[in-house]
């Protein structure tokens, strides 16, 4: 059983291992700011999540109770990352993108980050 | 039952608290479960006027079945993103904007969804039209942006919909 266990907890380790990797991997190797930004929110929830889960196993196989404060950083993890994801790919679209290079955005026109009212004093101000 | 109202104005948010602070505790005890539960009831009371129109939950079966909808989603999207990122050379990828019409109306709903949409297969969801009418969305490998709008629109929208409203 204990032999079990370890085996199960080492290869929850290893897969998060490998996710981890590739989440920084793809961080180097895409090309594009708003393609990098797949790798980390994407590979990093499992790589997270696999030291999470064999955490949980540990505590149940190896020190025999039960410990559940892992879910929390998982609930903690899902809240967090696509919120700061969405604050960079918002600062992309504000300083890289204009409204003729995103799709149509329909009935409202314009996209939010593009929605500014039009500042006279702000042309002269240094960037 | 208006009494239990009043101390309760918020059931689900007082059982959610008393639930965190257990796991926070990491301890299961009369003593944290009181206190916890003690935590339940004050926070609701405390912080309800920052929501005036809180949505209810129509549809709890559903909130399972999205929940483990979108777990299997982001274990899957985990290996479709690595696949991308160690074999795909990156002249081959065609990266793309789409545009979600929206369906959804409340806040909550939108947010849930914009969320799922970050955290599942090869999508991140960058912006919302001026008027909260369209979401923007960025997919990392795509040739058909059509089924990608489609595919959210019937896997997720149509669940929150039936969750939120």
């Amino acid at each position: 059983m204990a032999f079990a266990g370890e085996l199960l907890i080492s290869f929850f380790l290893i897969v998060s291992g490998i996710f981890g990797f590739v989440g920084s991997f793809g961080l180097l190797k895409l090309s594009d700011p708003m393609s990098r930004m797949h790798a980390p929110t994407k590979a990093t929830t499992l790589g997270v999540g696999g030291v999470l889960i064999a955490s949980i196993l540990h505590s149940i196989f190896i020190e025999q109770h039960l410990s559940l404060h892992e879910l929390l950083i998982t609930l903690f993890l899902f809240i967090t990352a696509p919120v700061s994801a969405h604050f960079i790919a918002k600062w992309h679209i504000h300083r890289h993108e204009t409204p003729e290079s995103l799709p149509d955005a329909g009935d409202d026109g314009v996209w939010a980050t593009h929605d500014i009212e039009e500042d006279e004093d702000a042309a002269d101000m240094p960037r | 039952m208006r009494l239990l109202r009043r101390i309760f104005p918020h059931p689900f948010l007082t059982l959610l608290l008393t639930l965190v602070w257990q796991l926070l505790v990491n301890d299961l005890s009369l003593n944290s479960l009181l206190f916890g539960f003690f935590l339940g009831i004050v926070i609701p009371v405390v912080t309800m006027p920052y929501w005036p129109n809180r949505p209810k939950l129509q549809n709890i079966p559903m909130v399972i079945e999205y929940i483990l909808v979108v777990l299997y989603d982001i274990v899957v999207a985990n290996i479709a993103v690595a696949r991308i990122v160690l074999f795909k050379p990156d002249a081959a990828r065609t990266p793309a904007w789409v545009r979600i019409p929206l369906e959804l109306r409340s806040p909550e709903a939108i947010a849930v969804l914009a969320g799922t949409i970050t955290m599942t297969p090869g999508t991140l969801s960058a912006d919302l039209s001026a008027k909260g009418h369209s979401l923007l969305v960025h997919c990392l490998d795509t040739d058909d942006p059509e089924a990608v709008r489609d595919e959210i629109k019937q896997r997720y929208e149509r669940r929150l919909k039936e969750i939120f409203e």
